[in-house]
């Protein structure tokens, strides 16, 4: 019984999935919707983690700290 | 065993297909649209342009690549017009004043009709935005372009030369 409550509970979730459409994504599009709302802003400050951190990989060059590479 | 059969089903149910896009070779879907151009309420057919080897362009305001095709397409139209080559592009916004906007900024030539509530791009199954469905004079689908990016034209207008070539059956 629980086990058919809980397919049918699935089941039902699926039901919540609905593909959007690539014409239709003009919502998703739009900057506030971006996990980066700024490029340019964003990837100076992954320059400036990299270097002020000394953490390096993922995001160019390691650099010795002095935020200039 | 009613554990396998309903994660059977609910793979069933994941693996729905999607609508499949019109591949090369088969015939063009017909589509009959209002112009957005001149916001009259004239309808634009595909079949009116029978005859000539026609570039559908599926377009939005908010696609990056579209407002690089625009200026390209326009120019192969303006050459390869007097051909017999026409460029009808499908917008498909949810707001028509972005597009409207869209045009002001990047304007064209040739016609623009407009579908707001996603008919033909589904008709067509649109892979992503823009695609563009290269279409010969006897209303036959024969190339489909996803994306698209500034050296895209030179492929493109090679393609329109050849089907340019080619008799109406």
């Amino acid at each position: 019984m629980k086990q058919l409550a809980l397919v049918l509970f699935a089941v039902l979730a699926l039901c919540g999935c609905e593909t959007v459409e690539p014409w239709e994504r003009g919502v998703l599009a739009k900057r506030e919707m971006q996990w980066q709302t700024d490029p340019r802003e964003s990837s100076l400050q992954a320059q400036i983690f990299a270097s002020k951190e000394a953490s390096s990989g993922g995001q160019g060059a390691a650099g010795g700290g002095c935020g200039c590479n | 065993m009613l554990k396998r059969w309903s994660l059977l089903c609910l793979l069933a149910l994941l693996a729905l297909p999607a609508a499949a896009a019109v591949q090369p070779g088969q015939a063009a879907p017909p589509l009959s649209l209002p112009l957005l151009s001149d916001g009259s309420p004239a309808v634009l057919a595909l079949a009116s342009l029978q005859g000539k080897v026609v570039y559908l362009d599926f377009w939005a305001s908010w696609c990056g690549p579209c407002r690089i095709s625009f200026p390209q397409l326009e120019q192969l139209r303006q050459e390869l017009g007097p051909r017999g080559f026409e460029v009808l592009a499908v917008n498909v916004d949810e707001v028509e004043a972005d597009a409207q906007r869209f045009l002001a900024q990047v304007p064209v030539t040739y016609p623009v009709v407009r579908d707001g509530t996603g008919e033909t791009p589904r008709s067509y199954g649109v892979p992503g935005m823009p695609t563009g469905f290269l279409i010969d004079r006897g209303g036959v689908v024969r190339l489909v372009h996803q994306g698209y990016r500034k050296s895209d034209g030179a492929d493109l207008r090679a393609a329109i030369i050849d089907l340019l070539g080619e008799q109406a059956p």
